[in-house]
Formats: C-alpha cells, sequence, structure tokens
C-alpha cells in the first residue's frame, strides 16, 4: 500500500482538480484522503454519499459558570485575547476569541472556568461516484484545520485501504507549509508537487519543497498552465533540475478543467482528449515513481 | 545499548510506524539486555497541534541513544532530539521492526 | 474607511483584486494598500515605490532563567500548546508553538520564565504615487498569523487619517487570520469564481461575514466560465454583486508577469469603476 500526497503551496493551481482526476484513474484501486479541510471542494468532484458521520473535537475553550463567578475580573484582567469582556455585568468568555491556553481556568478563585473541548466540525466516510472511499471533513466558522485532523482523516483512511487491501491512497494535502501540511506529508511515500509559473507560484513551490526534502519524500511535479508564461515555466523547470525532482508533466492553460467541474466531472471524464492524455500518462508516471 | 523505534505494535514482527511525532507506540529494545520496553503513544491523536516536542519528550523519558522511524521528525521534534543527543536514522517506514533492526546494523539506514 | 478583500479559497484573484483597484483608485486619491495575507504576502509583486518604514514586529515568548529554576515542571503542566517542555536537567521553549498567553511565565513560582521580545516577522511600509503599501511578512518558520495581522492594523490605524480609504487584502480561508483581518472592517468584498468550487467556498465565507455581523457584496472573478449558480445565490440571499471581472487569458498572463492589469484591459478598468462608485457612495451613507 503506498501513499501519494498531491501538495500545492499556493492556492489556485488545480490541485485538487488533479487529485481527483489520479482518484478516478486508479478507480477501485485506491481509497482518497480530502486533507484540504480549509478549501474541501473534493467532494464536488467525487460526488460522495455519506456514510458514516462523526463529530470532531479539538482544542479547548473556556467556559463560565456564572453560579459560581463573582466577577472579580481576575480572569479578565490575565488574557492576554481580550476574551472574556463584561456583558451585561457577567465576564462571558467570546469563544471566537479564545485561544484554549486555560490560563484563566487557573487563576480563577472559584474555580468557577473549565475548559471544554469544542465541536469544530465533522468527519465523514463516504462512498464516490465511482464506488471508491472518500474520507473528508468540514470545519466550522473560525475552525482551523490541524494536525490533529489531517492525521484523523489520514488513519481512516489507512485503516479502510488496509482491510480492502487497496494499492494507493491518494491524499489532496493541505495548503501552506504549517502543522498540516506537516502532517499530510508525514508517512506518505510519494509527493506530487502542483505548481503554477507565476512569481508566486514559484516562491510557494520552493517552500513547500523544504518540508517534503526534510522529509525525505521522493517527489514530482506538475506544472499547470505552463503556457501562460513560459519564461516562469523553464525557472521552474530548472529548480526541479536543481534539486532532482521529476519533472510529470506540463498542462497547458485549459478552461476545460473549469468547464468540466461545472458538470461536477473531472478532465478525465470529460470529453476532451489532450488533457485527458496528459493526465492518464502522468498518473502512470507516479505509479512507476512510487513503485 | 538503547535504540527506539516508531511503531504501530509491540513485537518484532510489528510494521514500523513511519511518522514521528503521531506515532501509535515507541518500542525500545536494550541489546545488552536482550530486552524491550514498550510506550503506548496512542493518546497523542487527541493534541491539536505540538504532537512532534511531547512525543520526543516521552522518547527522551525513556533513554534510547539511538531513534530508528520513517520519514524523520519535524523541526520542534527534531530540535528536543538533537538536544537530547539521540542519533536518528530513517528510511525504515515500510518495514518491520525487526526488518529496521536488521538494517541499521547492516548501515543501510539513512542519517537525518 | 477600511475595505478588506476576502475569498473563501485561494486563487481567486483576491491580490489582483486588491492591486489594480488601489492602483486605479490612487490614479485620483490617497489610498492605503495592506496585504494581510502575512504567511503568503504577493501584493508586493506588483507595487514598487519608495521604502519608507520597515518595523521589526514581535511577540512575547518566555525566555528561560536556568540559574532560579528548580525544574518544578509547572511550566509545562500550565502550557496547553506543548509549547514549553522540561527534558532532564533542561526547559526548552518552542516559540513557534506559543501563544504568548503568559501563563508559563506567570505561574512560575520563581518567575524563572520571564516574557521577552522574539522577532516573528517584519513590517514594510512602501510609497508608491499616492498608495502606501503594508506588507507584513512572517518568518519562516512562524506559525501564527493573527499577532501580526493585528499589529499590522494597529500601525495602520495610528498612521493614517480615518477617512483615507484603506484597502485590505485578507489571507484565505474562514479561520481565525481572516477573522482578524475583518474584524474592524466597515466593508468586505469577496472575490469568487462563478463555478461550483467557487460557490461551495463562496458559501463558507458569508457565512462567516454574517457570524461576524460585516456588511458584504461580491465580486465574480472570470465571469464567463463555468455557471451562473454563484449570480442566482447572489440574488436570492440579497449579496449585491459589485462587478464581474470578464475571463481572459490576457488577464492571466499579466498577472503571472507581476504586471498591474487594469491599464491594459479597458473591460476590467470598467469593472473596477463600477466597485470605486460603490465603495464611495457607502462612504457617504
Amino acid at each position: 500500500m503506498k501513499e501519494i500526497v498531491i501538495i500545492s503551496g499556493k492556492g489556485g493551481t488545480g490541485k485538487t482538480s488533479i487529485t481527483a482526476s489520479f482518484a478516478i484513474l486508479a478507480g477501485s484501486e485506491a481509497v482518497i484522503a480530502d486533507c484540504d479541510v480549509d478549501a474541501a471542494d473534493m467532494h464536488l468532484l467525487m460526488q460522495p454519499v455519506i456514510k458514516k458521520s462523526v463529530d470532531f473535537y479539538s482544542g479547548v475553550i473556556a467556559l463560565i459558570d456564572e453560579n459560581k463567578c463573582t466577577n472579580c475580573g481576575i480572569c479578565a484582567d490575565i488574557c492576554r485575547f481580550n476574551a472574556i469582556p463584561l456583558v451585561d455585568n457577567q465576564h462571558t468568555v467570546k469563544d471566537l476569541d479564545c485561544e484554549g491556553c486555560g490560563y484563566c481556568a487557573k487563576v480563577c478563585p472559584e474555580k468557577a472556568i473549565t475548559m471544554y473541548e469544542q465541536n469544530v466540525g465533522d468527519w465523514f466516510i463516504s462512498q464516490t461516484k465511482i464506488e471508491n472511499t472518500l474520507v473528508h471533513a468540514k470545519l466550522g466558522i473560525g475552525a482551523e484545520n490541524s494536525g490533529k485532523l489531517v492525521a484523523k482523516v489520514k488513519k481512516e483512511a489507512n485503516q479502510i485501504a488496509e482491510k480492502e487491501d487497496k494499492e494507493y491512497i491518494i491524499v489532496d494535502g493541505s495548503p501552506g507549509i504549517g502543522c498540516p501540511v506537516v502532517s499530510s506529508l508525514s508517512g506518505a511515500n510519494y509527493a506530487v508537487l502542483v505548481t503554477e509559473p507565476s512569481m508566486s507560484g514559484l516562491h510557494d513551490l520552493k517552500r513547500v519543497y523544504e518540508l517534503v526534502k526534510k522529509f525525505n519524500i521522493k517527489a514530482g511535479c506538475i506544472i499547470n498552465k505552463s503556457d501562460i508564461n513560459l519564461d516562469m515555466t523553464n525557472k521552474v523547470i530548472q529548480f526541479l533540475k536543481e534539486e532532482s525532482i521529476t519533472h510529470i508533466s506540463s498542462l497547458p492553460y485549459d478552461e476545460s478543467f473549469t468547464k468540466a467541474m461545472t458538470v461536477g466531472e473531472t478532465i478525465v471524464e470529460y470529453d476532451h482528449s489532450e488533457l485527458k492524455d496528459l493526465l492518464v500518462k502522468s498518473w502512470e508516471i507516479v505509479k512507476l515513481e512510487v513503485n | 545499548m538503547k535504540i527506539a523505534f516508531t511503531a504501530k505494535g509491540t513485537e518484532w514482527n510489528s510494521e514500523m510506524d513511519p511518522r514521528f511525532g503521531r506515532t501509535e507506540y515507541i518500542l525500545v529494545y536494550d541489546d545488552e539486555k536482550d530486552e524491550f520496553t514498550s510506550y503506548d503513544n496512542r493518546e497523542i491523536e487527541n493534541e491539536a497541534h505540538g504532537a512532534g516536542p511531547k512525543t520526543s519528550q516521552q522518547l527522551f523519558e525513556m533513554g534510547p541513544q539511538v531513534l530508528i522511524t520513517g520519514n524523520g521528525p519535524g523541526g520542534n521534534a527534531a530540535t528536543v532530539l538533537e538536544k537530547a543527543g539521540i542519533k536518528i536514522f530513517i528510511g525504515a517506514g515500510t518495514m518491520t521492526v525487526k526488518e529496521a533492526f536488521e538494517a541499521y546494523q547492516n548501515n543501510n539506514l539513512k542519517g537525518f | 474607511m477600511k475595505i478588506a478583500i476576502a475569498s473563501g479559497k485561494g486563487g481567486t484573484g483576491k491580490t489582483t483584486l486588491s492591486t489594480n483597484l488601489a492602483a486605479f483608485f490612487a490614479d485620483k486619491n490617497q489610498v492605503v494598500l495592506a496585504d494581510l495575507d502575512v504567511e503568503e504576502p504577493n501584493s508586493g509583486l506588483f507595487i514598487t515605490g519608495k521604502t519608507e518604514q520597515i518595523d521589526v514586529k514581535y511577540k512575547m515568548i518566555p525566555e528561560w532563567n536556568e540559574d532560579t529554576c528548580t525544574l518544578c515542571g509547572k511550566c509545562q503542566e500550565n502550557c496547553n500548546f506543548h509549547a514549553v517542555i522540561r527534558l532532564g536537567s533542561q526547559i526548552l521553549v518552542f516559540p513557534e508553538l506559543c501563544h504568548s498567553c503568559y501563563a508559563c511565565s506567570e505561574l512560575c513560582p520563581t518567575n524563572s520564565l520571564p516574557m521577552v521580545k522574539q522577532r516573528m516577522g517584519e513590517l514594510k511600509h512602501i510609497k508608491s504615487g499616492k498608495i502606501d503599501f503594508i506588507e507584513s511578512r512572517l518568518d519562516i518558520g512562524q506559525e501564527q498569523a493573527v499577532p501580526l495581522i493585528g499589529q499590522t492594523i494597529h500601525y495602520i490605524e495610528s498612521k493614517f487619517p480615518k477617512k483615507t480609504l484603506k484597502i485590505f487584502d485578507a489571507p484565505p480561508g474562514t479561520s481565525c487570520p481572516v477573522i482578524e483581518a475583518t474584524k474592524d472592517v466597515d466593508f468586505v468584498i469577496l472575490v469568487t469564481e462563478p463555478t461550483p468550487f467557487g460557490l461551495h467556498d463562496l458559501k463558507l465565507a458569508v457565512d462567516t461575514m454574517v457570524e461576524l455581523g460585516k456588511p458584504h457584496a461580491v465580486v465574480i472573478n472570470r465571469y464567463g466560465i463555468g455557471n451562473n449558480d454563484v449570480v442566482d445565490y447572489c440574488v436570492e440571499n440579497n449579496i449585491p454583486i459589485l462587478a464581474k471581472i470578464p475571463n481572459s487569458r490576457k488577464l492571466a498572463e499579466l498577472y503571472s508577469k507581476g504586471e498591474l492589469v487594469y491599464k491594459e484591459l479597458p473591460e476590467f478598468k470598467e469593472e473596477l469603476q463600477k466597485i470605486e462608485t460603490y465603495i464611495l457612495n457607502l462612504e457617504i451613507e
């Protein structure tokens, strides 16, 4: 069983469209994990039927028991996040501002403050339109993706893949370079880096590759919209050479991606031979590289 | 010498866990006493952030000189392990604990 | 007057709109443009000018005083973020995990963890014609955007009169950094694309703005591609659509080169004019 993670530092590079195409091409050989929880869009292309839904708790926030509270104000004084203002003469925690440090609970002389786990969203096990399994999640407002949620989604996907004897786990990785990405990459066998030839695209590619390199994960790169700026595409290719990253493919700027998405399809299902061929070849290369 | 492994179980034949911070178990093998100690680290899945430092601290308490793992620790965990003077070997993520130990003895693992 | 430009997901054209709108507005008036996407600030690629000020920005973290510490371990117990750890006979602090809550420091029985300043990033103030451009950038390895965003907004508020138009290029998503960047603005413009992904992420962004009680409107980027669902959604929910920026390969090309777009594309300029008119009328209200 091999775990393949698709990442891109920057948003809007087409990462999810490419991941979903791979998910379709892999068909019954793969379990899919959507760890891009901040913009979890994969379900729009995979049209999953939810089989199991579980509340997700993460992080703690403070809660004041008004019966015990004497409004002495110590909690409000020590709170560095101004999260405990006086509302109608009662100190009240503003959930969105509370960082969950627990300092207030420790200094409250009346022991009126407890820290409780927050329900920040749900995670799901679903069956997609081609009947493979998708593990995904949805977060509430102000809730942040975390290493914990990514690890949870990946763990479920792993268990299913093991039980059903699947060859691949395809992971739509989280954006950025923080804790969720570390968790997305941790345990992966291969990383597919998706980028676009713009200054910000190259900049973010370099940043995210630092992590991949540190984790000693073999990587390949897909340059999307490659014909939009040939100079920059050459710079990307140069970077790939220097770092010995496999250049999996260059995809042209093509509105078919969007047109396919509009009808809820991936590009490999949509009628477009050139792009489809490129993605089929890309997936074959990824399979060769990972095995 | 004590050698630590990140693993999915507590035996020689258990699979290695390629992850460091969120590994399910930590196994420590003492080659002088030919003895295993293990630590159940599964509680770590409740931690939103900071899994790496927490696991490294636990590892430190167990006193190994060498750590064998899969991908290698993230930045924070690496700092702790460096301070603790623990040597790290990576690339054993898809082996069993036994295979990982043999690979280490035969110098087939990469230093971090 | 403070306007935030936000979007549910990255890559919808938020930076293109912010930079071009600021430049367009600055053809006539003073304007402040702030890139609050401190993890990946990209607006600066489009703005060149004279550096007015560079400020190093700090956060407060505990620093271990070995001489007075008794290694009691209370700090480790008091830190909910695993940012302070006792390792044998030493205390380690992980600045990027630290939320600056002061609990370890103020609850230390021997005052062995005084809070000290630690660099988290840099604020740059650039003057380019009538644009005052402010960009803050988190240092690599720093994970918490919120304090830097807060300090950047504070800098802007102390530096410019209330009535000057300020455009905030907000970070993408719906989590804490976006909330920090939008919570004190007068109006939010949400940028989206007329596609299923765009609509899905727009709904999340709208829910966030409703929760925060922020008046908001939509600008549709790449109009003409995709379908009409975003327009229908806005109409049904009485959300004004300020502009529809036509889909154009040329725009993507200019963007990839780091160029301002509106001077080359008259149809884009017309849409900016509509947004400007709307914003200026807001001010009168």
